[in-house]
């Protein structure tokens, strides 16, 4: 019953080395949940243009959406769980707890990736740069402030924040 | 006493096989799920809100189990529940295990809409946490042979006062057995002031593992030989198909069938990829009978179509008080659909065997699901256990309940659990739309400087179409049948707000409801609260503008409730609001933006809770964009629970009100929803967030806590139109407000 698509594809995907089945034109997202079961990114529109699925790709952020699995093949893939886990998160990681830059958190993924992405080639973004990076990726609970906070947080900027948590 | 991580086995020994807690792919390996969801749980009776054993269940691990019926749709809710339970038992937090919304194992709550989470299942939850402290401290009196009243209970522990000696752990005065004890009703509740977790900013409990990527929502759960489905969709249920390739579809690789039921066509096969190309392969063609009015005639067509109307309040002789009036004012105002737009499409993954049937669901209401599910399947509603899982933060009734439906027939169709994800098209397409609304206002300010007359009458499709037992209330079921039924009507949905708190001598509110529309409408966010309050709050500016009234002075004269009067006070001196009238100028300097701001104010649903927002705008005349810069909230809803949860919450909700008010509309043809993608439904994006969401939260422990998941949107939309109007003098009636309707209205 179960036919296996015949291509082996060698992917490398937090530092640890898969060889996985699938037609080459899958995309990214699909092995790397379904194949990998890894969570972290996220279905969200199939189509590059929500950012739930962020993932890095030789260090940039990429859509694995509308990535195709070969074209990842020899390129090093690096995903949420890949940056930390809730024992040992990465400081964006937890910059986004200690803000509680979360609602329902589907979107996320896409977040902290491409705004770690941000961080590695600019460690300290002004508040434009950090809206003009993450102005690709798209929050429907409206956790954008909270995002944005976080983000400052990570990059060693004022923790205080025009929200305000007084009051 | 023990603090072994193991599960309780003792009364929920079912609990491991639940589901609910073993579903995590990534958190359990394989073997777990293998030998646990092979055995169908153990149930020895249905829980009952009037039985302590049915809401919390106490392990010899010290473990607190609490089977909750309102679920976590990313409101951070669960965190403050476990908070409230956990201040109740005297337990601490993370010791809190939380089950939520399983049709067979919690408490039907209701379904978790409409901000009553905290208020009415939150009060329940408190109640059953009082009788349990109780009755553990009746055990340890027994136990420990001293009475009541010289008992100390803290961190999960009873012990004699002044005897550290004597003390018992919860675990060992109950661990394992059952309180086989009602509700009474009657066990005391702490006083407000003796609170130590709730009120406190609490971190969520969901967060870390949000961040991570270790929550697990129904997109990730992977049962033992599940297959993939997709739903090959029509231009609108009750097309009919025309031509369909189902031979080509079947014969791609790992297809392991294409059903077809009615006119409801779907694809399993073992891939997603595979699914995905099946469901394109198929090449459904449809029949595409011209329904849907021209997007012009939208507004007009809904006064044809409502036949009804029902006097939602009336005061004095409205329409005498107009004629009489020297400069009555009149204003339309337009609202379009608007979708919930998750991120995450939805998704749900369903189990259907010979005898039972589990489905996993993001649905705001499990117990509500089962007999639609049951009826679609044509079995016994005894046989279907809906398992909430979380999904994509939802704002209403999306698309959770329909793709239930959708794995479930699929399942059942290749006797193997399937997960169906919807794409991005599907769930523009199809989930259940916030309606448009038409308004028309007309008042006048009285020589006294008071609102002389007022009325009000609305049009508006239904606001509420929940599932009924009727399973064409979902689309699978619909599609199955060929044509809709209609779903649960909640009346008054588009009718909240729809009357203002203000006291008004000469009132009349009427609303008209557009019985039939083509395209499907339920809740979304507030209901009908939002559309509503931007017509009331935007037209008691126009009176205010028009009578040359300071615009928060002339809803004081008409509010005498405290609490009211407090947040309008505290979001005034919080913004530094300056008395006067609006007196916007209309020349400007060309490229340069106009600065105005705008005051609203809004009780929600009337008795809830009470929200005051000035919102600051810059206008650019030239181009008619609108940038929100700061908006200001005032906030009471009763009792904090968590102040930084509740925060979070306003904060979303005046982003997605921004949203919603300057760029949001559902785009449609003659045919169908056209606007399938983010860029055919754009949402605000972080170019375009304000500066500051500067929030004050007024606590009153002395009163109940209402809800605070919606409020927070409802005086936004008016408040940014009342700014526009005081940045440039043009009155902006139709969201959204486009560049091209502001620059319309400023030639007005």
């Amino acid at each position: 019953m179960r036919e296996l698509p015949t291509a082996t594809i060698r992917i490398r995907v937090n530092g640890a080395d898969h060889q996985v089945y699938a037609e080459p034109d899958t995309p990214l997202l699909l092995v790397l949940r379904n194949e990998l079961s890894l969570n972290g990114p996220k279905f969200g529109c199939g189509l590059g243009q929500c950012g739930s699925c962020t993932v890095h790709v030789d260090g940039a952020p990429r859509r694995s959406c509308v990535t195709a699995v070969s074209a990842v093949a020899g390129k090093e893939v690096i995903t949420l769980e890949g940056l930390g886990t809730p024992e040992r998160p990465h400081p964006l990681q937890q910059a986004f707890i200690d803000e509680q830059a979360a609602q329902c958190g589907y979107c996320i993924n896409g977040m902290i990736m491409r705004a770690a992405a941000l961080l590695a080639s600019t460690p300290r973004p002004s508040r434009d740069a950090i809206l003009s990076a993450m102005d690709a990726n798209l929050c429907r609970c409206g956790t954008h402030m909270r995002i944005v906070r976080a983000i400052e947080r990570a990059a060693g900027g004022s923790a205080a924040s025009p929200t305000g948590r007084e009051g | 006493m023990s603090t072994s991580p193991a599960s309780p086995r003792s009364r929920r020994e079912f609990l491991a096989d639940a589901g609910v807690l073993i579903v995590g792919f990534s958190l359990f390996p394989r073997a777990s799920h293998a030998s646990s969801l092979g055995r169908p749980p153990r149930v020895a009776t249905a829980p009952s809100a009037d039985a302590l054993d049915s809401w919390v269940v106490i392990g010899r691990d010290e473990r607190v189990t609490v089977y909750a019926g309102k679920v976590e749709l990313g409101t951070g809710v669960s965190t403050a529940l476990r908070q409230i339970v956990a201040e109740e038992l005297d337990v601490p937090l993370e010791r809190i295990t939380w089950v939520q919304g399983d049709s067979r194992l919690t408490v039907d709550q209701g379904r978790t809409v409409g901000s009553g989470s905290v208020k009415r299942g939150g009060a329940q939850l408190r109640r059953a946490a009082a009788e349990a402290r109780q009755a553990l401290l009746e055990l340890a009196a027994k136990q420990l042979n001293a009475p009541v009243s010289q008992l100390e209970i803290a961190d999960g522990v009873v012990s004699v006062a002044r005897d550290a000696s004597r003390r018992l752990t919860f675990g060992a005065l109950i661990g394992g057995g059952r309180f086989e004890r009602t509700i009474s009703g009657r066990a005391s509740v702490k006083a407000p002031a003796a609170y130590k977790v709730v009120g406190r900013p609490i971190p969520r409990v969901d967060i870390p593992g949000k961040v991570t990527g270790k929550h697990v929502y129904v997109h990730d759960l992977r049962l033992p030989g599940m297959v993939h489905g997709r739903v090959v969709r029509p231009p609108r249920i009750g097309a009919t198909i025309e031509s369909l390739d189902e031979r080509s579809a079947a014969k791609l690789p790992g297809v392991i069938r294409v059903v077809r039921k009615g006119t409801f066509v779907g694809v399993v096969a073992e891939r997603e990829e595979q699914a995905v190309r099946a469901a394109k392969t198929v090449n459904a063609k449809w029949e595409a009978t011209p329904v849907l009015p021209d997007a012009a005639d939208l507004y007009t067509s809904f006064k044809s179509l409502a036949t009804t109307e029902r006097v939602v309040g009336e005061t004095g002789d409205a329409a005498a008080a107009l004629r009489s009036a020297s400069r009555p004012v009149r204003a339309t105002y337009r609202w379009p659909f608007q979708l919930h737009a998750s991120m995450g499409p939805s998704c749900s993954v369903a189990d259907v065997r010979a005898d039972s049937a589990t489905v996993y669901s993001a649905t705001q209401g499990a117990h509500q699901l089962v007999a639609p599910i049951a009826a679609l399947l044509g079995v016994p509603s005894d046989q279907v256990r809906v398992v909430f899982t979380e999904g994509s933060g939802c704002y209403g009734h999306n698309g959770a309940d329909d793709v239930a439906a959708d794995a479930a027939l699929l399942s059942q169709a290749v006797g193997r659990p399937v997960r169906v994800q919807w794409s991005r098209e599907d769930e523009n397409a199809w989930e259940p739309e916030g309606p448009a609304m038409l308004f028309e206002m007309a008042g006048a300010v009285g020589a006294d400087g008071k609102i002389a007359a007022w009325t009000y009458d609305a049009w508006t499709p239904t606001h509420g179409a929940r599932p009924t037992r009727d399973p064409a209330t979902l689309v699978a079921g619909a599609l199955a049948a060929g044509n809709a039924a209609a779903g649960e009507f909640f009346s008054g949905g588009g009718e909240r707000n729809a009357r203002t708190t203000y006291a008004l001598p000469n009132e009349r509110v009427t609303s008209h409801p557009v019985p039939a529309f083509p395209i499907r409408t339920s809740s979304l966010r507030g209901l009908g609260s939002p559309q509503n309050s931007f017509a009331n709050e935007s037209f008691m500016d126009e009176l205010a503008a028009a009578a040359g009234i300071d615009p928060i002075e002339l809803r004081r004269r008409h509010l005498s409730d405290p609490r009211a009067l407090a947040v309008i006070d505290a979001v005034a001196k919080r913004a530094g609001w300056t008395s006067g009238a609006s007196a916007p100028a209309r020349s400007g300097v060309a490229g340069e933006a106009r600065k105005g701001r705008g005051f609203a104010y809004v009780q929600y649903d009337r008795t809830e809770a009470y929200v005051a927002a000035v919102v600051d705008v810059d206008v650019r005349p030239d181009t008619g964009s609108v940038r929100v810069r700061r908006v200001c909230v005032a906030h009471d809803c009763g009792l904090v629970v968590n102040p930084d949860g509740l925060r979070n919450q306003i904060e979303g909700n005046v982003i997605q009100a921004i949203s919603r008010t300057l760029k949001e509309a559902v785009r449609f043809d003659a045919t169908r929803v056209t606007g399938v993608d983010w860029n055919g439904y754009p949402i605000l994006r972080f170019s375009e967030i304000p500066d500051a969401i500067d929030i004050e939260l007024i606590d009153r422990p002395d009163q109940p806590s209402v809800g605070a998941g919606e409020a927070a949107t409802s005086p936004i939309p008016a408040a940014i139109a009342n700014a526009i109007f005081d940045a440039t003098g043009a009155r902006v009636r139709q969201v959204p407000f486009t560049a091209d309707r502001v620059r319309a209205a400023l030639r007005a």
